[in-house]
Parts: C-alpha cells; structure tokens; sequence
C-alpha cells in the first residue's frame, strides 16, 4: 500500500515587497509540488494601472522576474509549477517579460506559460454601466457613475477556475491579474485532486489553506504576538508549506531547518487576520465557514487543519475599483528630552496657525505624537514626563494640489523658527501623494469570461 | 478579580476598508469561556469610544477559542485616504489587549488566571 498522496503549496511572497529570497528557499529546501506569489493589494492594480499608462508594456508586479529567475530550474528541472498573480493590469506583458529572461528564452518549450485574462473591466465600465450594472460602492451605496471621470483601474476578482484550466493546459507557470488571493493555493489542489465545482467542503477547505499561507510567513512565525520572544531565528525564517490530501484535510508546515515556528496559535493567529463574519467568507467559487476550522498540532512545525465545512458561491463577483480623490502629505520632525512632548505639542500649534494664515484649504489634518500615544490613542494613558523624543507626525489631505505642496514648505522653517530640541529633517521636504483610493462593488457574475491564452 | 486581556489572550488585527477587525484569541482553551463572557460588545465599544466613530460587531469562532470584533471608522477613512501611522489598524490589536475586565473571584482562580499587575495597569471605564 502506498501513502495517501499528498500535494505540497509553497507560499513564496504575502505581498508585492516581501522578502525576495523567499521563492528560492522554498523551491531549495525540500519538496514542493506549487509555488504560490501573492503580489496584489487592494491598491496595488491602480499603481500598476498608473505604470501602464507611462509605458504600455509595464503594469504589472516586476518582483516577479527575479522570484521566477531564482526558481526557474526548479520549474524546469523538477517540474515545480508557479502560480501567481503577478499579472496586474497586464498579465500578458508579464508573460512576454518572463518569457524574456535569459533563462526564459533558454528554457524554451520546457517553459508553458498560461495566463488568465478578463479581470479588466475598465475598457468596458461605461458598457456596463449603461447596461444596468451601477457598481456600487459596497459601504456607501453610491453608483460609480458618481466618481466615473476619475476611474484608474476596475477589475473582477477571479475565483480558481482559469487557473485550474491553464494547470489542466499544461501550463507550469500561471500568471493571473486580480485573482483572489486564495485561489491560488486552491487551484492547484482542485486541479490535482480532481474537485467538482460543487464539492464545497472541499473547496472550502482550498479557500482556508490560502487565507492561512496567502501572507507568507505571517502564518509561520513572522508577526506572531503569541510567545514571541520564544520563536525561533526569524532571520531564517521559514516560509508556509500547505501539504494538502485529496479528501480536504491538510498539515501547514514549512521546511526543516528553517526559523520561525508553526503553532495552532500561528496558525490560528492568521485565520482571524482581516476577518469579516467567520460564518461567511465569501469568494467566487465558495462560501467557507471558518467557525467549522479544526486545528490539532501534529509534531514540530506541523498543523492538521480539517472538519471545514462550505457552500455554494454567491451570484457575484467583487469588483476593485479604483479613483483618483485628491492629495496628500505627512511632515515629521523629531523632539528630544527635556519636554519632548510639550515641544512637539507647541511646534504643532504655530504649524496650524502658519497654516490657517495661509488660508489652505484641506479635506482632513491629522496630528499624532509618535512615541506618547499615536498607536493607541487615550488608552495609553498619558504619557511618561521623561519620554528621550517624540515624533510630530502633521498629514494633510484634499483636492488642491497646491495647498498640499504649500504645507510641505512649512515643516523644515520650525526648525529655526519654532520650538528647539529639533532633529530628524534630514529626508528634505515631505513629498505630495496624489490618493488613489479603493471603490469595492460587485458584478453579476455572468458578464464577467474569463479566458486563459499560453505563451 | 480584575485581569488584562494580554495576560489571558493574544490578538492580530487588520482592515477592510475604513473598518479593523480584532481577532482576540485565548491562551488557553479553558479561558475562552472568560473571554466569551466579559469581552462583550458592549464592553469593547465602551473601551474604544472616542477612538472609532462607528459601530462595533461581535463574532464568536469558539472552534478557535476566538472573538472576532469588527470596528467600523476606525481608520480616518482607511487605506490609501487615512492619514494614521496605522492606517490599516494592525495595532489595534494590542490596543484591545489593555482592556481589564473583572471576572468573579470563584471562576479567576478555578481558571487559573494571572491577576492584572499593580495599581498602574490601565483601567477600563
């Protein structure tokens, strides 16, 4: 009798940022079947969008390059598949890249990649909008006709089913643009495991294998408040390793010899994270319940996760807008003992007089004193009389350019002209950020067809 | 007796949107009934009042020995328009940790539970 089989998910980046030596020490350091990179954020496509208006043949996550360089023998040598949605706004330009490497152009027909497109919508918003879907704004209710002129980028949040028909294709690296982030770990597993659409428990528990690994090693060790102090080299930390059965149980572990530590508590730590109602997380191919999770420690590093329990989808999909809605800036200056804290409380003051003097115009200002409370606010208490500095941390933001550029002129003049004890300018003037911010709504699912091409 | 949540529990938070969830897990199995009890919705609303503008929602996830707290506007609009060093409210984990509750003297010590350190502990409303 041979073992059950066992499909091993590596996660390799949480976000476009994480640590980059993460894809290749997952690939190196023992066996992996999947190598999932979550690169998006909810922002992430507008700032993709924004690179692909400057040049048609950018917009999406460049990171991947170098992860796909540092992984590619294992891929072509040893038959790891990649999956990630490094695509963005432009997954088939991220293909045409990574087909460009070096290594890429060597590896030849070796190399099968499939990319998943029809996630974009804003070529077809106004369509849409005039075909009776309002897109609207999931929080407040407002139609997206109301911020229509100032759309960077709108994209549908595809479920796994492209990515499963680009696996089936033969593809051994998967490039998607907004995927959900889950979908990238259960894919593969429907894929392997041959899941029916309406195996929900199943699929359920593919959805909860990639909310525990989609943030990498905040699962493993890596921003644990529990027993922190006891977990283990976080300079080598290890990476999470799902290792999946055909019947929807699966251990979360990482590699031996790697740092960090998998505990129920780790693991438990990154179930609850950026949670709604653990009754109904909702995605494109299932509802799970994440009140129905089991968690047992099986070993060192090792957790079985099982008994989850799902049901059938909902009729939409997400959709992630995103619109230009104004500017902004944060000037900080620092406060060194005696009296850091009334120093910074004073240099706040003549800022906001300076400021009114001038007559600006803004949307929202925010003071917070780092160092005496801007984390927690009152609940802090007051704050220690002897605190070594604090922090005067001033953001501003609104509509006019102008008056954002005219307050980043007024934070380096205190250090003159204001209250003394004052350091920490040496980064220059603040810079003026123009805000992208994010517009959720959903879409009848039927208008949305995905498609996958290979390269 | 009056006991801190950090001493009985430990928490990760994150955001959607202008709201940060607080997922508050216990340390050990047999404290969840504590945390069931007296971290009520109320109860979290009252420790973050003046701190959030919106309301505050309770979700129990006994299988993990959790509580998951929704609270909505409290991140100065969250994401990309909040001006907040933790404008995607990853602290305010901890920040619900502070919290001293106070649990019947019988129950306290049947549990086991570390009692709130000295007269300086932060103390709830």
């Amino acid at each position: 009798m041979s073992a059950p089989r066992v499909v091993r998910v590596a996660s390799g980046q949480g976000f476009w940022g994480d640590w980059l030596e993460a894809p290749r020490r997952q690939v190196t350091g023992g066996p992996v079947d999947y190598l999932m990179l979550d690169y998006l954020a909810e922002v992430t496509m507008s700032i993709l969008q924004k690179q692909k208006e400057r040049d048609p043949s950018l917009g999406y996550a460049r990171d991947f390059l170098g992860a796909v360089e540092s992984v590619l023998p294992a891929v072509t040598g040893r038959g790891v598949r990649v999956v990630a949605n490094a695509g963005g706004v432009n997954p088939q330009a991220c293909a045409a890249a990574v087909r460009a490497l070096p290594g890429g152009r060597d590896a030849g027909a070796k190399l099968r990649i499939g990319v998943v497109l029809g996630d974009d919508l804003l070529p077809r918003l106004d369509a849409l909008i005039a075909a009776g879907h309002p897109l609207a704004n999931m929080e407040t209710g407002a139609p997206l006709s109301t911020v229509r002129d100032r759309v960077l980028s709108a994209n549908a949040y595809l479920g796994s089913g492209p990515i499963v028909e680009a696996l089936a294709g033969g593809a051994n690296i998967v490039i998607t643009g907004r995927s959900t982030d889950t979908a990238l770990t259960m894919a593969p597993l429907r894929h392997e495991f041959g899941w029916a659409a309406d195996d929900y428990n199943r699929l359920a528990a593919g959805i909860v294998a990639g909310h525990i690994i989609e943030c990498g090693a905040q699962c493993s060790g890596g921003n644990c408040l529990y027993d922190w102090r006891e977990i283990p080299d976080l300079g080598e930390v290890g990476y999470p390793i799902i290792e999946a059965s055909a019947d929807g149980t699966f251990v979360v572990t990482k590699h031996p010899g790697t740092g960090g530590r998998v505990s129920t508590q780790s693991v438990a730590e990154q179930l609850v994270y950026e949670m709604g109602d653990p009754h109904a997380y909702i995605t494109p191919d299932v509802i799970a319940d994440f009140t129905t999770i089991r968690l047992a420690a099986e070993g060192t590093d090792r957790v079985r996760v099982y008994g989850i329990e799902g049901r059938p989808a909902t009729p939409s999909l997400k959709v992630s807008v995103a619109y230009r809605a104004g500017f902004k800036a944060v000037g900080t200056l620092v406060y060194a003992w005696p009296d850091a804290f009334d120093k910074a409380q004073l240099a706040d003051r003549v800022l906001r007089e300076r400021l009114d003097h001038l007559g600006l115009r803004f949307d929202r200002i925010l003071t917070e004193f780092v160092g005496a409370g801007a984390t927690h606010g009152a609940l802090a208490g007051p704050p220690s009389e002897d605190l070594p500095e604090v922090q005067l941390r001033v953001g501003v933001r609104g509509s006019n350019r102008g008056d954002i550029e005219r307050f980043t002129r007024e934070i380096a003049p205190l250090v003159l002209n204001g209250p003394p004890s004052v350091t920490g300018f040496a980064g220059g003037r603040p810079k003026v950020e123009e805000v992208v911010a994010y517009w959720p709504a959903l879409i009848d699912k039927r208008v949305v067809q995905p498609s996958v091409t290979f390269q | 007796m009056r006991v801190r949540l950090l001493d009985i529990a430990h928490a990760r938070s994150g955001d959607k949107g202008d709201t940060a969830n607080v997922g508050v897990l216990a340390l050990r199995p047999e404290w969840y009934q504590v945390l069931d009890t007296y971290v009520t919705r109320d109860r979290v609303a009252d420790h973050f009042s003046g701190l959030i503008s919106g309301d505050v929602v309770r979700f129990e996830l006994p299988n993990l020995g959790a509580l998951n707290f929704l609270l909505h506007g409290a991140l100065d609009g969250g994401g990309t328009l909040s001006l907040k060093t933790d404008a995607q409210g990853k602290v305010v984990s901890t920040a619900l940790l502070r919290m001293v509750i106070d649990v019947p003297d019988d129950l306290a010590n049947r549990l086991k539970l570390p009692p709130a350190p000295g007269p300086r502990a932060p103390v709830a409303r």
